[in-house]
């Protein structure tokens, strides 16, 4: 029951069962942010009261919701990564870093387009956008240790610790700010929430959340097989496998040259 | 047994401590200092002072403590205390926590003292005098015991400082947000037990998981 766990442990494995994954991942990941942006900004209803401008929610909300996810993405293949001393959860973790620190500033920034004609203002104090800028410093926090330490085994652990230490601190740290907010809180700021939302705007929603998650599996995928192929270079699979990538493509170079 | 290298990494600390009265002078001095910049910075008027000071306290206590903490397992990751420490027979986390303790005791606790000095000299009004040194007690104990992950992870890194303050700053905002409201609150006019038993709990919380990351985090920083 257990070998599926332990397959997962080599690198190897995973890198060559991701590239199987990945063809039907990208293909699903493009149809659905096709389709949802298509609909979302071409033929879902317009707001009764922010007009075209509510449109920004079809990229805001997805890459919200996955910058969340990310982190614990990230901080629980840290904890597989320290307990059961597992290459390629750490792999996972470095990898997850990057896109979640992304995915954070890009909600960050769509809010901030939004809240523009919305609020008429860039920047508000408001529990969400500061917890979500918290998430932004926490996201550069790991990766600024992952690359501060020289041995590499050390700099997974120890930003591993420090995102376990982090995902204990998210709730703790929402709440507060949360908490902080309603005893700040200006009157004249009103959210639209999901599920008062017509259902003609909301499923266009649906379809990018799902779109966006596809996308976050293969650019976390692609991701970690970059990093397994930089960390497994001096293995002999590796070795073989790119001789035999350079081999398939030395005929095509010369029957370029010969024709 | 177990209490006793407790109580002797605490008294060696504290002793050693003493015998540079620098270090201990370091971050009073800079909130101090800081505090003072305040009034030149913003407007000497004491109306105007009053209604910020509950927050600017806080936050430059929390400061000062942050640019303490990047000492405390510096001098003896340097000199292989550190190593030694690790091999003794006694739970690493008594001695993390001892070392924690020792750091609050010469850092949390003056700046806790010195607090309503700067209260009153950025007229802090009345009722906020006793909220500040309750909330201050409790929440530069938390502010070491989550600055002792980050100075672990960080230790044996050669510019370490501003990594750490990255790390350890989102890692502040629950003890800033309770302690600087506690205050608020208590100038308002409202009851500040709320706010008050929330630090408490995340002191007790802290207490509890810190001094675990942190002799974990000091293992990675020790042996890779």
């Amino acid at each position: 029951m257990w070998q599926w766990f332990h397959r997962l442990g080599s690198p190897r494995w995973f890198y060559q069962a991701s590239g199987k994954w990945l063809s039907w991942l990208s293909v699903l990941a493009a149809i659905l942010l096709c389709v949802g942006v298509t609909w979302g900004l071409g033929f879902a209803p317009q707001d009764a009261k922010q007009g075209n401008s509510f449109r920004i929610i079809y990229i805001h909300v997805p890459t919200s919701f996955l910058a969340l996810a990310g982190y614990y993405v990230m901080a629980i293949a840290g904890a597989v990564g320290l307990i059961w001393k597992m290459k390629l959860a750490d792999m996972v973790m470095k990898s997850a870093a990057p896109i979640g620190a992304v995915l954070t500033f890009v909600a960050l920034v769509t809010g901030a387009i939004w809240g523009k004609p919305t609020w008429g203002t860039y920047w508000v104090w408001d529990a969400r956008i500061t917890s979500m800028l918290v998430l932004l410093f926490l996201y550069l926090g790991v990766i600024a240790l992952q690359y501060s330490y020289s041995s590499q085994e050390a700099a997974s652990k120890a930003s591993a610790v420090l995102s376990l230490v982090g995902m204990v601190n998210i709730p703790i740290i929402y709440k507060s700010v949360d908490w902080w907010y309603t005893l700040h809180q200006p009157a004249t700021i009103k959210f639209t929430e999901a599920p008062s939302m017509h259902p003609d705007m909301f499923q266009p929603l649906l379809v990018m959340i799902l779109g966006f998650y596809c996308f976050y599996a293969v650019a976390l995928i692609l991701n970690t097989r970059v990093e397994i192929l930089h960390r497994e270079r001096r293995t002999r699979w590796v070795h073989d496998l790119v001789a035999a990538q350079s081999n398939s493509a030395q005929p095509n170079q010369n029957d370029s040259s010969s024709a | 047994m177990m209490e006793l290298g407790f109580v002797a990494i605490l008294r060696r600390d504290l002793l050693l401590a003493f015998r540079h009265p620098g270090e201990i002078a370091n971050p009073v001095l800079f909130f101090f200092m800081v505090v003072t910049l305040i009034p030149l910075g913003l407007t000497p008027e004491a109306s105007r002072l009053a209604e910020i000071a509950p927050g600017i306290l806080w936050v430059m206590a929390l400061l000062a403590s942050l640019l303490s903490v990047e000492g405390m397992f510096q001098s003896d990751y340097r000199d292989g205390t550190l190593e030694q420490m690790m091999i003794l027979p006694q739970p690493l986390y008594l001695m993390v926590l001892a070392k924690i303790l020792a750091h609050w005791l010469v850092t949390g606790l003056p700046l806790t003292i010195l607090a309503p000095v700067l209260g009153m000299m950025l007229s802090l009004p009345e009722a906020g005098y006793l909220p500040l040194v309750l909330s201050l007690l409790m929440g530069t104990a938390v502010l070491s015991l989550v600055g002792a992950i980050g100075a672990a992870l960080t230790v044996a890194l050669r510019k370490g400082g501003l990594l750490l303050s990255l790390i350890v700053m989102p890692l502040y905002m629950p003890a800033l947000i309770f302690g600087a409201s506690t205050v608020q609150r208590a100038v308002d006019g409202f009851s500040v037990e709320g706010p008050l038993a929330i630090l408490g709990a995340l002191l007790a919380f802290s207490l509890l998981v810190s001094p675990f990351a942190t002799a974990g985090a000091l293992r990675v920083s020790m042996h890779g």
